[in-house]
């Protein structure tokens, strides 16, 4: 049993199924890609997981309970952390500030009202977002806007806020896209140390094969919203069915 | 100090001062001279200063934190001055219950409306704000004339005989707090100048400075800090285990109650209420204030409350005599020019310097009078230390 | 039966006016993108214009007439306007008389002005700013004008007739068969029904069938991809913004005479117009459309008097009232489309 199951999970936009009896286990603490060409259901699968969309048929279990009907707020308070394409922070307030609110999220749940209290002056808070800054190398950059970053050091910011919550699963969607080589080596560094460190299950999104083969435990390969095969990075490589799927496309 | 930082706490002594010395620091002119007009020092002005410096401090909590902009919330002051009436009208003249009724109705009544429009984001939003002020607008004008008074409104007459009061037959009830009328005054004559302290003013005051202390909490709590991230990105905001929704209502209902407890004020100083309170025009009005001072700024409402109205009651007095005779000095052709020139902008025409104001404001200066003072307080700076270039910037007030 | 065709009478002319102040709302809506708090003061101008135009015509030399006297036996002072020396006596009172409609030839190039000037001098500043920012300064700009207005106009309502051709009313009734004096309804407001479905009309095929149009609507469906086709779109929209101004201004110009215009008429028009647009559902111009004739009848079937026994003072907050009810139960409006304003 894996801490992610995912059973014939269907969804249709009009008349394109998007996608099509998927099934999926994510193995507890382990770095699981989903992989296919464009179009494949990558993203729609992923909107299935956090409830943002709800599929027609099928079901999603984490960790033995059923997220679907639930909100996206919900699923993460489950403990199901997502990291956006394009870097989803909180551009107004300064990277400080962004790095507490997942940590009062943890600890005072989805809403609760502390309207009287200092929020500097909340210890654990505090100690525990400077902790996770440092912990990203941002420590410098606490008074920043985190509008006013690099691409790259947004990104770093919205995986260390979805790590503030100490999730089970961190679910990332093409964590790389648009970055530059330097950039993306630096990513994947970072998040081999995560899936080492940390008592975390990863499923990655990517279409970067470099990316994929060098962090992966396992693969789905997703081809016109039906998993095509699921297998070890050193099966995937060579078969066939992945080799026609990616025809056109760039296979490693 | 009262669990404030340092810088909060200078901030809330410096508005402190001024509004109890406000008598003083509003009638700086002799009385005899020609300026005296632009003398503000009189307790029906003084106390709107601070009556709609608590309304639009309210009104930031909403707008400025979470970024959702009301353009109904004078319903929400009216609503507080009625049920505040009745409470004097029926129950007791003592202010203060007054004041709590305004404060609970308005609370209550923005638990509903807050349901209701804060589904839809946006423009959606503000025009469901709309829909439902002007409708209670309406209704008070129209259907509920009962309970509302109608198009006259309701005032506290001879015949109005609270439970806790011992009124003689046929004397007109009072506001009161614990006795004190809240008309009396104290006036105070040094040489030309005359200052006058008035007591309705000083509980006005007071309960602004409680309200601007409340505020300054808010925007440093934990709940601040999520209203601010609602602003800035709601979908990370789900996405990181937080609802809006609760967020957002709640402080929906504190920036009604805010509202209410103007509106509650305001009975309590004139012991009047009409319809045209919650008329659209009036919600506008608080967003000007709001914008003017500096929006999500802490003392940007209270400055703008403060400028508009001393516009509104000041400015708008300036005839063209009164021009004609400041600039008499001038050649008789250039002094009817000049006064042509700036007539249209005073007397009357006070709401097109507003606007105008308003809209510079916006397209130049998005962070209101605060951001301009803020501005101008680091170009003196970097002028006094010129070779120093680098600076880091200071976050808002 | 002839109560019901009776209200819905007297829904078309406000339907009318509230649709096309709605259709130009929802054009620059949809163009520009830009949520217009000041297009309740175009539609104030364009009354304006209507105006202006008639004292324009009405200049006149005072001389003195010494075949007439007043009570004090003294030569009456007589103005002359100087379209009598123009054109005769008769022909001139004849354009006096007509000035309201003639006043359309001098709105439409003044108002294409004005809301060219309105975009180039200050919309075009705020694409980029948030939703909030646009709402902010075009309500400051409509205080701003409508001051303005004031200041040269005064406070005080100005009455504008119609044509004496058109000052009487029509026995709709009798005409369909009823009683006579049961449906009567005056000229002028079937003038205006018909001159704005003209209008509206004009527009939908201007934006249908030519090339232009066809541009503007592709842009308002994907601005990007049609400014990646090399095409200008920014000046196509700036004549949109214009175009949009001078449906306003016409609005306004022919409601003169159903109301007199004052300086407050474009706010006042406003706040309903843009509960006509949510209702309608934002950047739908057929929604805009539909939502305004519906939301005019609907309030004029408010204030019969049955209804208002049962129901007082339904008149006065129907249209609040239906807005509030669509917005919950149909998010995106009667005919929105997804993505509008969803941010």
């Amino acid at each position: 049993m894996g801490i992610l199951e995912v059973k014939d999970v269907g969804k249709r936009f009009g008349g394109l199924q998007a996608l099509g009896d998927v099934n999926l286990s994510v193995k507890e603490n382990t770095v699981h890609a989903i992989i296919g060409p464009n179009g494949a259901g990558k993203s729609t699968l992923l909107n299935c997981l956090v409830g943002k969309l709800i599929p027609d048929t099928g079901s999603v279990m984490f960790d033995g309970q059923s997220v679907l009907g639930r909100t996206p707020h919900e699923i993460n308070q489950m403990g199901i952390s997502r990291v956006f394409q394009t870097p989803e922070i909180f551009g107004d307030l300064t990277v400080m500030e962004n790095m507490m609110i997942p940590c009062f999220a943890k600890r005072d749940g989805a809403f609760r009202m502390r309207a009287i209290e200092d929020m500097m002056r909340e210890k654990d808070i505090v100690e525990k977002a400077e902790a996770m800054l440092e912990d990203m190398n941002m420590a410098d950059k606490h008074h920043m806007h985190a509008a006013s970053m690099s691409r790259g050091d947004k990104r770093r910011l919205e995986i260390g806020m979805c790590l503030a919550q100490e999730p089970r699963l961190l679910l990332l969607d093409e964590p790389t896209a648009g970055m530059a080589r330097a950039d993306t080596n630096n990513t994947i560094d970072l998040l081999k140390q995560i899936s080492d460190e940390r008592d975390i299950t990863i499923a990655i999104i990517e279409h970067d094969m470099h990316v994929v083969f060098s962090l992966a435990q396992r693969i789905t390969v997703l081809a016109q919203g039906t998993p095509l095969v699921e297998d070890d990075p050193e099966n995937i490589k060579g078969h066939p069915k992945v080799r026609e799927a990616y025809l056109g496309e760039t296979a490693a | 100090m009262l669990g404030l930082t340092k810088k909060d706490l200078q901030l809330m002594l410096i508005v402190t001062g001024l509004t109890m010395l406000a008598p003083f620091i509003l009638n700086p002119f002799p009385e005899s001279s020609g300026m005296a007009q632009f003398n503000a020092g009189y307790p029906d002005l003084m106390q709107r200063f601070v009556i709609f410096g608590i309304f639009a401090i309210g009104f930031n909590l909403l707008f400025g934190l979470t970024g959702y902009l009301s353009f109904g919330h004078a319903a929400f002051l009216g609503v507080g001055s009625y049920g505040a009436i009745w409470m004097m009208k029926l129950v007791s003249l003592n202010v203060i219950p007054a004041i709590f009724m305004g404060v609970i109705v308005a609370g209550i009544f923005s638990v509903a409306v807050g349901y209701i429009c804060l589904r839809r984001s946006g423009i959606y939003f503000s025009i469901l704000t709309l829909a439902i002020a002007q409708m209670s607008y309406a209704l008070a004008y129209s259907v509920l004339t009962p309970i509302t008074g109608g198009e006259t409104g309701l005032q506290i007459k001879s015949t109005d005989r609270p439970l806790l009061s011992n009124l003689a037959e046929g004397e007109t009830g009072r506001a009161n707090l614990f006795g004190m009328d809240m008309r009396q005054s104290f006036e105070l004559s040094v040489g030309d100048w005359l200052f006058t302290f008035n007591v309705g003013y000083y509980i006005a005051a007071v309960v602004m400075l409680i309200a601007f202390y409340v505020s300054i909490r808010i925007f440093r709590s934990p709940f601040g800090l999520m209203l601010r991230a609602i602003k800035s990105n709601q979908t990370r905001m789900s996405y990181t285990g937080l609802n809006p929704r609760p967020h957002t209502l709640a402080a929906f209902v504190i920036s009604g109650m805010y509202a209410g407890l103007a509106g509650g004020l305001l009975v309590a100083m004139d012991t009047q209420v009409g319809p045209e309170r919650m008329f659209w025009t009036a919600s506008g009005e608080v967003v000007l204030m709001t914008i003017l001072g500096g929006v999500g700024t802490l003392i940007g409402p209270v400055l703008g409350a403060g400028v508009i109205k001393y516009m509104e009651n000041i400015l708008s007095k300036i005839n063209k005599d009164v021009l004609h005779e400041w600039f008499a000095f001038m050649p008789d052709g250039l002094e009817d020019f000049i006064v042509f020139l700036v007539y249209p902008f005073i007397g009357k025409g006070w709401h097109l310097t507003l606007g105008i104001l308003f809209m510079l404001v916006v397209i130049f200066l998005p962070g209101g009078l605060v951001e301009g003072g803020q501005r101008i307080s680091k170009w003196i700076k970097n002028r006094r230390k010129a070779k120093d270039t680098g600076g880091s910037t200071e976050p808002a007030e | 039966m002839e109560a019901i065709i009776l209200q819905i009478l007297n829904g078309l002319d406000k339907g009318s006016a509230y649709a096309l102040i709605a259709l130009g709302l929802t054009l620059i809506f949809g163009t520009l993108g830009v949520v217009n708090f000041a297009h309740g003061a175009l539609f104030m101008i364009g009354a304006f214009c209507a105006v202006t135009f008639s004292r324009i015509l009405t200049l006149s030399r005072t001389v003195i007439d010494e075949t007439q006297t007043d009570f004090l036996g003294n030569p009456l002072k007589v103005d002359v306007p100087y379209l009598h020396d123009l054109f005769g006596q008769a022909t001139g009172d004849a354009i006096i008389d007509w000035a309201v409609p003639l006043s359309i030839l001098f709105t439409v190039p003044v108002m294409m002005f004005v809301g060219y000037a309105m975009e180039r001098g200050l919309i075009k500043h705020f694409y980029n700013r948030p939703h909030a920012d646009q709402i902010l300064v075009t309500f400051g700009l409509a205080i701003v004008l409508q001051e303005v207005i004031k200041y040269f106009y005064g406070a005080n309502p100005i009455p504008t007739p119609a044509p004496q051709a058109f000052a009487g009313s029509l026995d709709f009734g009798a005409l369909l068969g009823f009683d006579p004096n049961l449906i009567i309804y005056p000229y002028w407001r079937i003038i205006y029904f018909v001159f704005s479905a003209i209008i509206i009309g004009a527009v939908f095929a201007f934006l249908q069938y030519t090339t232009f149009g066809m541009v503007v609507r592709a842009g308002m469906a994907d601005r990007e991809t049609v400014g990646l086709l090399g095409i200008n779109i920014d000046k196509r929209f700036t004549i949109m913004f214009g175009l949009a101004a001078a449906v306003a201004g016409l609005a306004g110009v022919m409601y003169t005479p159903i109301n007199s215009p004052n300086y407050h008429m474009g706010m006042d028009f406003l706040v309903l117009s843009f509960v006509v647009v949510v209702v309608g559902g934002m950047g739908s111009l057929p929604g805009a459309v539909l939502a305004g004739f519906l939301l005019g009848i609907l309030e004029s079937f408010a204030s019969m008097r049955e209804v208002l026994e049962i129901l007082p003072g339904l008149n006065q907050i129907i249209i609040y009232l239906v807005a509030i009810i669509i917005l919950l139960t149909r998010p995106r409006g009667l005919m929105g489309r997804k993505g509008v304003m969803e941010d």
